[in-house]
């Protein structure tokens, strides 16, 4: 997190300098990324300790806050690589590359801070940045869909604020410390861990608050989708819920269910309306809910084992779905429509595009070898181990859903029969190729090799 | 907490839910872009007296007040952007009724 | 206490002008009247950094920028004012009774909670000084600073394309 102040602060020498700012920010998140990946032997302790001096503040990275920086790192960069393939105008990348910082530098502080007045400080940060970049290029769709997303995002935020009022009234404070201190049985504490989880609900996109979501994703830049289905509203919401409702207050029975049932529901509602798109990356969205299901029913199985699944489906969704919303890009790009009544048989003249978004595919519905069988394979497993056989087979029959409607997709888009106004298109610029490649790479790698993961005891 | 504590914070609570009540109405039932926004600002301030009022009776007013600042900046950058986006709207569409808003349907 | 009451009173009554009136300018005057209220009633709590705050940017700053974008929007004609009154009171009419039955279920209902209140977590009695211990919050601020001006830029500027 300090590397990213110092690129935001030069961001005024970037006024004649806009060229430069793409690249630096690529080397920042590869930086980024690399410091977090080898998280375990990089010495955490000494930088913020000087930063703390002069900010007055502690950052403690445990575990839980590596792997989400790693993820953050990953999909920013992934982010970008498909700006620099899919935007044009020097002033719009300018823009875009300074709004991604801010958004970054709001979710590293997410996911570091500890005292719950913070988080929501810098989620409305990430927001704010988001709303923005969605409605970069002013067009119709994309003014409607920030609409929805700032008036819903607004109203969360106002729940989780009297949250937070009614914390400081029953525990004295708002820190993660005080919070977890705090006696469960109080009535108002009750109310605002109810009121919490509404408004992170809201955010995160779970049915049946994702009103907003399919608008969003289906209406934002491409390179904009990527970033915000793949991370903004994970860390936001989803993140959010595991770091309080898995380690800072104790989780009740009635909690658990709450979240199951909220968790499955999403699962079958998303799958369900993923079926019945048209337009392939609201597809993408609703398949997003449906993914997002998977992991609140990790958590909500209470279990360690359920909390690793759901990280480690976390940490999958970021990877596939990226990787899927960046080939939406691509297609995005050179078909110029999203409607896949429209497209077809793009396989033969974009073979790239058509191979990783196939293993995308795959991994999202839980096909082994992918990383996202093995995923999936934990999560069940541990509601199995809870007991809760009738989530367990939901979650197993959700699978067959997404494999259904993730294949018709293929299908139509990539061998179907092609329309003679999408003849004309040619490779698939190189960045986003590249970004492809990376993911589908890292989706393969995540799948063969999980078991030696398992075996060096990453998922404390 | 000693009974007057408890009353008074008992009537405060209930002005509170009423604003909470009457800005969730502005915002659910008007044809308005920029009605809709105030609805959301009805919703801050409540949010806003409801912490203060935490405050003051946990005693950690000084906590209390910083949030509130930093509430209030974050809704200043808030109002402007989502002005700036309902400005947008009324261009695309011409008109700034939210019953417009459905072109993304499905 | 009773000082406290009428002005509670007050707010709601601003807070419902304002829900409820037809045209728009008198609504941003009403969410003006309302921040006003609101910041003497949070002068009362123990709160004037807060109460200073509130007054100088939500009673101030915020209707400036309500008015322009107003400005912006074609405004109600005054022909069709008598019929968009009408409209406006047939949705918003019940507005007042529903909380006035609120109001009154709640005061009968809400019993004066008596739970122990937890001792204040550090007692630091200057806002000053908790201002250190708070900047992450700063830095905050600054990154929705920033935001918000990358938005005015984007959003704002070009009008001209």
């Amino acid at each position: 997190m300090p590397f990213l102040l110092l690129v935001v602060l030069n961001l005024p020498f970037d006024v004649f300098k806009k060229r430069v700012a793409f690249w630096l920010t690529g080397e920042l998140l590869l930086f980024q990324i690399l410091a977090s990946g080898s998280g375990y032997w990089f010495p955490w302790n000494i930088c913020p300790d000087r930063w703390g001096i002069f900010f007055g503040f502690k950052l403690s990275p445990d575990n839980l806050s590596l792997i989400m920086l790693f993820t953050i790192g990953l999909t920013a960069l992934v982010s970008l690589l498909t700006a620099a393939g899919t935007l044009q105008s020097e002033k719009q990348r300018f823009n875009f590359v300074n709004l991604l910082l801010i958004a970054l530098a709001g979710m590293n502080t997410i996911v570091l801070v500890s005292d719950l007045f913070s988080l929501y400080l810098f989620v409305e940060v990430t927001a704010l940045a988001l709303f923005i970049l969605i409605a970069l290029d002013k067009g119709k769709a994309a003014i409607e869909g920030t609409f929805k997303y700032l008036i819903l995002s607004a109203v969360a935020g106002v729940f989780m604020l009297t949250a937070i009022a009614f914390f400081l009234l029953t525990c004295g404070g708002v820190s993660f410390n005080a919070l977890g201190a705090a006696d469960g049985g109080n009535f108002f504490f009750k109310l605002a861990l109810g009121l919490f989880l509404c408004g992170l609900l809201i955010k995160s996109g779970l049915v049946p608050f994702h009103g907003w979501l399919p608008d969003a994703y289906s209406s934002a830049p491409a390179s904009v989708s990527v970033l915000l289905a793949g991370i903004v509203t994970k860390i936001s919401g989803v993140y959010v819920l595991l770091r309080l409702y898995g380690q800072v207050f104790t989780v009740s029975a009635s909690l658990q269910n709450t979240l199951l049932t909220l968790g499955g529901v999403s699962i079958v509602v998303g799958a369900c309306a993923a079926l019945t798109q048209d337009d392939f990356k609201r597809m993408l969205a609703f398949s997003s809910i449906s993914q997002i299901g998977y992991i609140v029913l990790g958590l909500g199985c209470g279990t360690p084992l359920g909390f690793a699944g759901a990280v480690f489906h976390f940490f999958n969704h970021a990877i596939f779905k990226s990787l899927l919303f960046v080939n939406a890009a691509s297609l995005e790009k050179q078909a110029g429509t999203t409607d896949m009544n429209r497209l077809g048989s793009f396989g033969a003249k974009m073979p790239l595009t058509g191979l990783t978004s196939l293993i995308g595919l795959l991994s999202t519905a839980g096909v082994p070898p992918l990383a996202g069988f093995w995923s999936k394979l934990v999560i069940v497993v541990a509601l199995f181990n809870a007991g809760r056989f009738g989530w367990a087979s939901c979650a197993l029959l959700a699978s067959v859903l997404t494999l259904a409607y993730f294949l018709s997709f293929e299908r139509r888009v990539f061998f179907g029969k092609m329309e003679p106004p999408t003849a004309k298109i040619t490779k698939t610029p190189g960045p986003i190729a590249f970004a492809e490649i990376l993911l589908a790479a890292l989706t393969l790698v995540g799948g063969l090799g999980f078991i030696f993961i398992i075996r060096s005891g990453v998922w404390s | 907490m000693n009974p007057d504590l408890a009353q008074m914070f008992a009537y405060f609570l209930v002005f509170i839910i009423l604003v909470f009540i009457c800005g969730l109405y502005c915002l659910l039932a008007s044809f308005n872009l920029i009605r809709i926004l105030i609805g959301v600002e009805i919703l801050i301030k409540a949010a806003t007296l409801l912490i203060i009022l935490a405050g003051y009776i946990c005693g950690a007013s000084s906590l209390a007040q910083s949030i509130v600042v930093t509430l209030i900046v974050v809704e200043i950058v808030f109002m402007v952007v989502a002005g700036g986006i309902a400005l947008w709207a009324f261009r695309h569409n011409k008109t700034i009724d939210p019953r417009e808003l459905s072109d993304l349907k499905g | 206490m009773i000082i406290d009451l009428i002005l509670l009173s007050a707010l709601l009554l601003a807070v419902l002008w304002t829900v409820m009136t037809v045209r728009l300018l008198r609504s941003v005057l009403g969410l003006a009247l309302t921040s006003v209220i609101l910041s003497v009633l949070i002068y009362r709590l123990n709160s004037p950094w807060a109460a200073v705050f509130e007054l100088s940017v939500c009673a101030g700053l915020i209707p400036v920028f309500f008015i322009t974008a107003v400005s912006f929007t074609r405004p109600i004609s005054n022909t069709g004012l008598p019929a968009a009154r009408k409209e406006r009171s047939i949705r918003f009419w019940y507005l007042p009774f529903i909380v006035i039955g609120v109001g009154l279920l709640l005061s009968v209902y809400l019993k004066t909670p008596g739970f122990d209140l937890p001792g204040a977590v550090n007692g630091a009695d200057v806002r000053v000084m908790l201002w250190n211990l708070r900047r992450l919050d700063l830095l905050g601020q600054l990154l929705i600073l920033l935001a918000g001006a990358f938005g005015v830029v984007v959003l704002f500027k070009e009008t001209k394309e």
